[in-house]
């Protein structure tokens, strides 16, 4: 087979990774917005603390694991298909920089929340941490969404449609399909791994979300298979169909395992949707004579060449590794097992820098 | 301001903040490795503090590294759309290769190093750090190896047909003689900032508590003094070997950046390096008059002969111009010369503040003899004002590295290692799609919020590094139990 072919294919799997890990932790992210609301002007409560740190423990040991493949995808993009990232990266510019700023705040939040014990301090990262969950949810589907639908692209592969073409309606309905898509995926995640008190609100609302997300994301597959896409991709819409249904009737039965292994399959079924209905084109454009396609956009067969051998020989061995994070942290967390916080209060009581004579070492708060 | 102009401050800005953070964790990683290595293996309890202490502040630290560094990934296709259709056949693969040799290893070991105190074995807890410690620094060679590339282009051909650079031998591009140079300086840069960084905090904190007559705390610190001291002492040779080799193949890859960081003007034998110049602001050679001056150095330090013959920055232009034309596709002439007094200074800087670590280590390898302690308070606070000097001096050296390398943002090397035909012009390289509001709000919301998290980062090193170690342990005592409470985690 065509290497370039094989990349198509390579950079679709790393997608799914991205799509299938971070989009539960993104669902956890946003969660904690809806479950860890705080009421304006009520006095902190302790229990409620415990509950945010159940849900954002969750996902503790994974997060920048599931992040690094969307450094992956981006970085094996743009060895494999560079004028890809190029017509990609600039063209969706905004859109882009909005993700970055999110992920960003979403990264330092999840490091440097438990760090200072402090209600505001607390309150700030929470922020960070919904906001920066739910603009890339809501971005990446705007953006695949794009893809799918074709952008305009001028005869140098060069992106000209600006930024508010982005926002047309199909994408707009694209955003809200990973948007409900991640809030479903992550409600299953946290009912799968919690107990308690989260694990039954993440139930109820995993079974509330579970037919919304079916109709929404149905509605926008099949308006993808009428206006954009090949016929073969309707296979995929059928198992998306088909895991999201099963979705619908596990949540209702409270069975995590299924539900969970539901929302995945149907991830997975979307990034066959998209990538398939791209194909040959990796960024297709209105007018079809200038869209970037996998033989146009590719490296030298020297380069994929060696890309394949790097990819062939690492990435199961990350898988292998990654899996056994999974598995070292497979128990389910409860409020019970959050300790205390151990941070720190931001200001240091007052203590002598160079005296002389001995004295007690200033309380830890 | 144009596009151009705003996309290299833009580049400028998030590389080098990214840059504040990653010497701290690709040094500190391994020492703090090494410290849980030696309590696994001594049980000496001393060390298992200094684990967590040093462990805290890395974490603080690492986070900030992160998440400046998911801009990286993506900004060569953002503001250099252009540059990345050129380069992308070769740059692609190390930065590709990265992520999956080296960024998934650190991220996920770095969780299970967090989240398994008192859940995994102590020995593959153990490993977890280590993991982290190789990937953080296998990230930097892979890193290194993309930009080496930039500065000295190797098994690489122009291809007429697509108009791009396309790689022929990747096995030169991992083996580039400007990477062999610039891994061991920057890797060497990064344990002399990380140990400074120990030494800085422990001799402070082992100097207050002696004052206080605390003695038995004060030998925990003074354990992170020795090993800062140490580490320093070896980084420093390490530094000052590499460095005077990137030195020499600068003079053969890139001449324009050995004249440039000298000032020298004209073609000289025997080329003396200056200590202090004086120019005046408009960054051309008349200006420049040189103050104090070690004679025959420059030449040395190029070339390991006092005599050698160093071409001076007007020949370099008129050679330049020949090779590569006069003007520009908009008719505007060139000029191959790199801001001289950036350069000059960048260079100077970066070699100038090491001092600050030299003389800590030395008052260090002193007043540590022997098992001693000391409750000097100037040693206290020479401790504290070093630490910030070798985060400065890599700074500079990068700001050397590439403000020197312009106007090229992939040099031509007119040597015979090199590849010719290889080569592009920043101006090339910038987006053409992306408008001067594009980059302007991405600029300013760049530096907004790495002014914001600055801020942050900085308060809060400062308050767990003032704090000190805990007193009491603070998780129970490793039952190896998968229910025990998550001590350390978020
Ligand atoms: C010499 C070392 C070095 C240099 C020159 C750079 N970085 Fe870096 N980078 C690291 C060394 C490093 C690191 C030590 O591996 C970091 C710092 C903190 C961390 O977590 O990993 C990191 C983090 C880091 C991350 C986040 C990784 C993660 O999630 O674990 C990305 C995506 C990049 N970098 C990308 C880049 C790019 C595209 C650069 C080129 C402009 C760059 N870095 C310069
Ligand atoms: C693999 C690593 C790196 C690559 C590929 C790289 C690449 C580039 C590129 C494409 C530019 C823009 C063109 C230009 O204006 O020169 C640039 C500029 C710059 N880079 Fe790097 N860089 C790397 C690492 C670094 C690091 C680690 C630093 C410093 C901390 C740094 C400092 C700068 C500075 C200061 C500029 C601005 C120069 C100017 O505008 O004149 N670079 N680099
Ligand atoms: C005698 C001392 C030193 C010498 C002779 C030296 C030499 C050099 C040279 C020639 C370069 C430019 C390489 C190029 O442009 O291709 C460079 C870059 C650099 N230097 Fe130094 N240096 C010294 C000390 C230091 C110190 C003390 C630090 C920091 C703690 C440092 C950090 C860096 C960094 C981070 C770079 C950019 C990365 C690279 O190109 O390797 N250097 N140095």
């Amino acid at each position: 087979m065509d290497l370039a072919i094989v990349w198509f294919l390579l950079i679709a799997v790393l997608w799914t990774g991205y799509l299938v890990l971070e989009g539960f932790d993104f669902g956890v992210g946003m969660l904690l917005g809806i479950f860890g609301r705080r009421r304006r002007g009520a006095a902190p409560d302790a229990t409620a603390e415990k509950n945010r740190r159940v849900i954002i423990n969750t996902i503790g040991p994974v997060w920048d694991g599931n992040e690094v493949w969307l450094l992956t995808a981006g970085g094996a993009t743009f060895a494999a298909f560079p004028e890809w990232y190029a017509t990609l990266f600039s063209g969706f510019y905004i859109p882009l920089l909005i993700i970055l700023l999110a992920l960003i705040v979403r990264v330092v939040a999840f490091e440097w929340r438990g760090k200072i014990e402090s209600e505001t301090w607390r309150t700030w990262a929470d922020r960070a941490l919904v906001i920066g969950s739910w603009v890339p949810a809501v971005l990446w589907g705007v953006a695949f969404a794009n893809l799918v639908r074709g952008v305009e692209l001028d005869a140098n592969h060069q992106y000209v449609g600006g930024f508010l073409a982005l926002l047309n309606p199909f994408a707009l309905l694209g955003g809200a399909v990973t948007a409900l898509l991640f809030l479903t995926h992550g409600a299953v995640f946290l009912a799968l791994k919690t107990d308690g008190e989260i694990r039954e609100r993440a139930s109820v609302l995993a079974e509330r979300l579970a037919p919304v997300t079916l109709v929404v994301a149905g509605a926008w597959a099949v308006w993808a298979q009428l206006a954009f896409s090949v016929p073969w991709t309707w296979a995929a819409v059928a198992v998306a169909a088909v895991a999201l249904v099963a979705v619908v009737r596990a949540t209702r039965a409270r069975r995590e395992g299924w539900a969970f292994t539901g929302t995945a399959v149907t991830i997975v079924a979307a990034v066959v949707l998209i990538f398939g209905s791209m194909y040959p084109d990796v960024m297709p454009a209105l007018d079809p004579a200038n869209s970037l396609t996998v033989a146009n956009a590719s490296s030298s067969p020297y380069t994929l060449q060696i890309m394949t051998w790097v990819a062939v020989a690492l990435t199961p061995v990350v898988l292998l590794y990654q899996g056994w994070t999974y598995w070292v942290f497979r128990k389910r967390i409860s409020a019970e097992q959050i300790p205390e916080g151990v941070g720190l209060s931001l200001r240091k009581i007052a203590d002598q820098a160079w005296g002389s004579k001995p004295e007690t070492p200033a309380p830890r708060s | 301001m144009d596009a151009l102009d705003l996309a290299r401050w833009q580049f400028g800005i998030t590389t080098v903040y990214h840059f504040i953070f990653v010497p701290l964790t690709i040094g500190l990683a391994p020492l703090v490795a090494i410290m849980q290595t030696i309590w696994v293996r001594t049980g000496d309890e001393k060390w298992l503090k200094l684990t967590k202490f040093f462990g805290k502040l890395l974490l603080i630290n690492f986070a900030i590294g992160v998440a400046t560094g998911i801009v990286q990934e993506f900004q060569f296709g953002m503001n250099w759309s252009e540059y990345s259709r050129f380069v992308g056949d070769v740059f692609g693969a190390p930065l590709a290769m990265e992520a999956l040799a080296a960024f998934f290893v650190e991220s996920t070991f770095l969780g299970l190093w967090i989240f398994g105190w008192d859940k995994l074995p102590k020995k593959i807890h153990l490993a977890c750090i280590w993991a982290v410690a190789v990937a953080t620094n296998l990230s930097a060679y892979f890193i290194l190896a993309a930009n080496s590339w930039m500065q000295h282009p190797v098994g690489t051909i122009f291809n007429l047909e697509t108009g791009r650079a396309e790689m022929v031998d990747i096995g030169a591009v991992l083996t580039n003689n400007t990477l062999l140079a610039a891994f061991p300086h920057t890797i060497t840069a990064a344990f002399l900032t990380a140990g400074t960084f120990v030494a800085g905090i422990g001799a402070w904190w082992m100097v207050r508590l002696v004052r206080r007559g605390e003695h038995d705390k004060a030998r925990t610190y003074r354990s992170a003094v020795v090993m800062g001291m140490v580490t320093m002492l070896v980084a420093g040779v390490g530094l000052i070997w590499s460095g005077d080799w990137q030195a020499k193949l600068m003079f053969d890859q890139q001449p324009m950046k050995m004249a440039a960081a000298e000032a020298l003007c004209e073609t000289q034998d025997g080329a003396a390096f200056s200590i202090l110049t004086i120019g005046d602001l408009s960054n051309s050679c008349e200006g420049v008059r040189h103050v104090i001056e070690m004679p025959g150095f420059t030449s040395f330090l190029a070339t390991g002969d006092f005599d050698a013959t160093i071409k001076g920055v007007d020949d370099l232009q008129r050679e330049y111009e020949e090779q590569f034309g006069f003007t520009d596709e908009a008719g505007n002439p060139i000029s191959y010369q790199p801001n001289l007094a950036v350069t000059y200074w960048s260079f100077r800087l970066m070699i100038g503040l090491a001092v600050f670590s030299a003389v800590l280590a030395l008052a260090a390898l002193w007043l540590t003899r022997k098992g001693r302690m000391t409750d000097n308070v100037w040693f206290a606070r020479l401790g504290v004002l070093a630490i910030p000097m070798p985060f400065l001096a890599s700074s500079f050296g990068w700001i050397f590295t590439e403000m020197g390398r312009q106007p090229w943002v992939v040099v031509p090397n007119p040597n015979p290692s090199g590849v010719d035909g290889v080569w592009l012009l920043t101006a090339q390289g910038v987006s053409e799609v992306t408008s001067v509001g594009h980059v302007a709000g991405s600029l300013v919301a760049f530096t907004a919020l790495y002014g914001v998290l600055a801020v942050i980062w900085y308060r809060l090193m400062h308050r767990y590094a003032v704090e000190g170690i805990a007193e009491t342990p603070d998780s129970p005592t490793p039952d190896q139990d998968a229910d025990a409470p998550l001590s350390f985690a978020y």
